[in-house]
């Protein structure tokens, strides 16, 4: 061992010299150069869906250059993201980061992405953050630049610059506020003469109202209402189970929709609510329900507030990792463990699809969707299910492209109280799951919705 | 609830781009066989409406992809994938004479692109399509910063890209139009070309003497770019359309102070009186308005002011002392400015200097007048008043459809090209192979 570190250190000891000798050559040439013109970036399509791919590309550098690609966000919070990956130009000056390998930085290897799912916070940020847009009607705006270099590049101003704008809404989806037979939330609306098959899209606890996806979704073809449902206090489980109902009558009712073609997509908490509805509803009959890190834990007659009263007070069992993150995995394991606690998944009949993270440290999700399976097995309804299980990747499934958060500040609910929540995944795998998830749910929602043969169970 | 009206996808990518680059559009979980018709509608600033469609069939897998699937007839036909965007007219019934051209370039040009059952050709604001989507075509590049810069006269419209540069600086000029264009400034800045569109027109100068600008208001702009602090003061370039080919010519070959890298000259003339001011080489087209004629339309052309190609060089700008590369577009069925015979003639001109080196033609057959960057509808003939001249008149500028616009898209990859070797130096043309 020792052995290969001293040849390790031996070789970094030479190439390093020489990798500085190569930046500084490169950097004088470049500032020979930028007294005429400057290496030129471009961002193609300047302009994009957020789950749209784009291709960066330098061009006029000189050849053998080794230069740092970077990108930087300024959040809605005003917190800055960052990326980068180092590369160096071949023999025609041309750096192109969807062909080219980057060498180190926030990604590796080819990724034509990595400026985008690798970003976090730079250094000297505060700790926990996440990076969620509240607005969707801007875009997210990402400059590009490229620096001269390698190490120390942010030490250099960048040689050019682009800006690309990541959308979440495609021109012509209509957003229109919901609040309507005391149901609030807001709806997305693609545009075209309609009618459209819809979507009720409802995140995790934690999260507040969020748009962004149901925007998304609109701006793929589905009507898409993003419900807001943790911001009341209910008498009793029952009124609640109505406010659910409702929210979806007013989709399935809606003009632009088309009424038998209404499917439930749901997040963590809100996964359990789609489980909760398409078991025991006799009014609401979802087409097809979505469930992204699957939650079926719900004792029987709480509120979901009153549910996760129950859940804290096992808080104190909970995995505290060398980071102090706290992580509910393995006290939820036991909860779920007594099946008097969860939803009868055993009573839906219509396809399911279930995506999640085999490293999901806030909830034992891989767990649940394969009780989900041996409860279909048993009903002879394993054919309505379809599972998918990413190895490293986390809790919180997102768009493409989106940053992966291992774990962020959260608030408890009744005790206000902030700790850090574990979620869980490795970067590299986890954005490969985002971005594999987000094609297979919108190519199993377009099967169900958009042309499907009813799928009824045997029952 | 009708199967074929959920079933009918429609998808145009990037539903978001720039106005010179292409866009796939695809139509899914069409009916196998289902005969469509897939129609793009613009409304303009002006409140006019323009529209063009494509009569397709949808293949086994209910699918069509304008990039691989022909359109049997309609505004255009064959395998078009673009053919939405240029082959737009005046929806039925629109006034004779429009011409679609954007004023404000801060707000992209929507256009919304829906598909219809059956192959239809009109009444199509009385169907409802099956599906329908809205596609932004922007002059702007995210980043690009369109601002005023002070001149002596009168503010000039600047845009600049982003980044630190320095940037190769561009001076724009347009024809005798009366409107100041800035759309192709803005799309050469979304190409890294620091560019002022020159309103050399509606100068304050003109406004109150009735007279032209000379040269010193052109040299005054380009010592204003050249200062700029993020323009390389070296590399410096210009591209005049029409008339403003005149005064590129006159500037890049007399001007003591304007030292031009490049230039490009579009559908214009090199005969002017040597060395005449610009009022004076204004006159002289002028002064053969007896030669203009008329169509069977009544449309005027004017392509004869200028010829025959005169002989005595005193009236021919004198390109033989040209030291700077020379990009000429040609439209060879262009109505209004004898452009073809005028690049001939400068052809022979460079070749008995011994600076033809410096020279490209490109000649576009049954391309007109108005050559304008790609996927702009074609105008043969518009409403035009020209400087000087009291009333609107129906002008014809020429040029078939089909090939006008192919000499579109043609040209202005060459033009990008050709500025980026002579403005930024090296030759990868990678970046311009989305176009």
């Amino acid at each position: 061992m020792r052995g290969f570190r001293f040849i390790r250190g031996t070789m970094w000891s030479v190439t390093r010299p020489l990798l500085q000798e190569c930046t500084l050559t490169c950097y004088r040439l470049l500032s020979a150069m930028t007294q005429a013109v400057p290496p030129i970036l471009s961002v193609t399509p300047s302009r994009a869906l957020v789950d749209e791919k784009f291709q960066v590309l330098v061009e006029n550098l000189p050849p053998g250059c080794p230069v740092t690609l970077c990108s930087l966000h300024r959040s809605e919070d005003k917190d800055d993201w960052e990326a980068y990956g180092h590369y160096v130009s071949d023999h025609r000056g041309v750096v192109s980061v969807s062909e080219d390998l980057s060498f180190g930085g926030t990604y590796t290897g080819k990724e034509p992405m990595g400026l985008l799912w690798s970003m976090r916070p730079v250094p000297g940020s505060r700790k926990g953050l996440r990076l969620r847009k509240i607005n969707v009607c801007t875009p997210m705006l990402v400059n590009i630049s490229v620096h001269s270099g390698h190490e120390g590049f942010r030490d250099r101003t960048p040689l050019a610059s682009a800006l690309a704008e990541r959308w979440y809404m495609a021109p012509g989806v209509k957003r229109i506020d919901i609040n309507k037979q005391g149901v609030q939330g807001t709806l997305y609306i693609p545009p075209g003469p309609g009618p459209f098959p819809a979507l009720l899209d409802m995140w995790g606890g934690g999260a507040g109202l969020l748009e962004y996806r149901s925007a998304l979704l609109a701006s793929r073809g589905y009507v898409s209402f993003s419900l807001d449902y943790l911001w009341s206090e209910y008498l009793s489980a029952d009124v609640e189970f109505k406010y659910f109902e409702t929210a979806f009558n007013i989709i399935r009712n809606h003009s632009q929709v088309i009424p038998d073609r209404v499917g439930i997509l749901g997040s963590s908490l809100g996964s359990m609510v789609a489980f909760d509805l398409t078991a025991y509803s006799t009014i609401i009959k979802p087409r097809c329900i979505v469930c992204i890190s699957s939650n079926h834990y719900h004792p029987p007659g709480t509120t979901l507030k009153a549910g996760f009263k129950i859940l804290s007070k096992h808080f104190h069992k909970a995995h505290f990792d060398e980071n102090n993150h706290m992580s509910w995995r393995s006290f939820a394991l036991d909860l779920i463990a007594d099946p008097s606690n969860n939803v009868e998944v055993g009573r839906i009949n219509c396809p399911m699809l279930l995506v999640n993270g085999c490293d999901d440290q806030n909830w034992p999700t891989v767990e649940t969707a394969e009780e989900v399976a041996r409860l279909l097995r048993e009903g002879g309804k394993e054919h309505l299910l379809s599972r998918l299980a990413y190895p490293g990747a986390g809790h919180l499934i997102e768009p493409p492209f989106s940053p992966h958060f291992r774990a962020t500040k959260f608030i408890i609910l009744n005790s206000k109280e902030k700790v850090i929540l574990l979620w869980g995944g490795h970067t590299k795998a986890h954005s490969d799951a985002q971005e594999d998830s987000w094609r297979k749910i919108l190519s199993f929602l377009q099967l169900h919705l958009y042309h499907s043969p009813s799928v009824k169970a045997n029952l | 609830m009708d199967r074929k009206q959920c079933c009918v996808k429609l998808s145009v990518q990037p539903s978001r781009g720039l106005m010179d680059e292409k866009f796939i559009v695809l139509v899914q979980n069409a009916l196998p066989g289902s005969q469509l018709t897939i129609r793009a509608l613009h409304q303009c600033e002006d409140g006019h409406s323009w529209e063009a469609f494509g009569h397709y069939t949808a293949d086994t897998t209910g699918t069509i992809n304008l990039s691989e699937d022909p359109s049997i007839r309609g505004t255009y036909s064959g395998v078009e994938q673009m053919g939405l965007l240029w082959s737009l007219r005046p929806i039925p019934g629109s006034k004779p004479g429009l011409r679609m051209r954007k004023k404000n370039i801060q707000t992209p040009m929507e256009v919304t692109i829906s598909v219809y059952q059956g192959h239809q050709t009109e009444g199509f604001a009385d169907l409802v399509p099956l599906s329908g989507v809205v596609v932004e075509r922007w002059y702007m590049a995210p980043g690009v910063r369109g601002f005023q810069l002070q001149k002596v006269d009168s503010p000039q419209p600047f845009f600049l890209p982003l980044g630190p540069g320095p940037f190769p600086g561009l001076l724009d000029l347009y024809g005798l139009g009366g409107q100041l264009v800035e759309y192709r400034a803005a799309l050469l800045a979304s190409h890294g070309f620091a560019s002022m569109a020159i309103d050399y027109v509606n100068s304050k100068f003109t406004i109150e003497t009735g007279k032209m600008v000379d040269s010193q208001y052109f040299e005054t702009a380009y010592r204003v770019l050249q200062q700029h602090p993020q323009v390389c003061k070296s590399r410096i370039a210009m591209i005049g359309f029409s008339f403003g080919t005149s005064i590129t010519l006159k500037m890049a070959i007399y001007s003591e102070i304007i030292k031009l890298s490049a230039a490009v000259c579009i559908s214009g003339s090199h005969v002017q009186p040597v060395d005449g001011s610009v009022e004076e080489i204004l006159r002289f087209s002028y002064k053969n308005a007896g030669k203009t004629r008329f169509s069977e339309k009544d449309e005027k052309i004017w392509r004869d002011q200028l010829l025959p190609i005169p002989t005595d060089p005193s009236l021919k700008a004198d390109v033989g002392r040209l030291q700077c590369p020379l990009l000429l577009l040609v439209g060879e069925d262009d109505q209004s400015c004898p452009a073809q015979e005028s690049a001939l003639d400068i052809k022979e001109m460079m070749a008995q200097a011994g600076n033809s080196h410096l020279l490209t033609v490109l000649s576009y057959p049954n391309a007109g007048h108005l050559i304008e960057p790609p996927y702009t509808p074609h105008t043969r003939s518009s409403n035009f008043r020209t400087t000087g001249m009291p009333e609107k008149v129906m002008y014809l500028w020429g040029g078939q459809t089909v090939e006008h616009s192919r000499a579109q898209e043609d040209a202005w990859k060459k033009i990008l090209v050709f500025l980026r070797e002579n403005l930024y130096g090296g030759r990868n043309p990678t970046l311009f192979s989305h176009l």
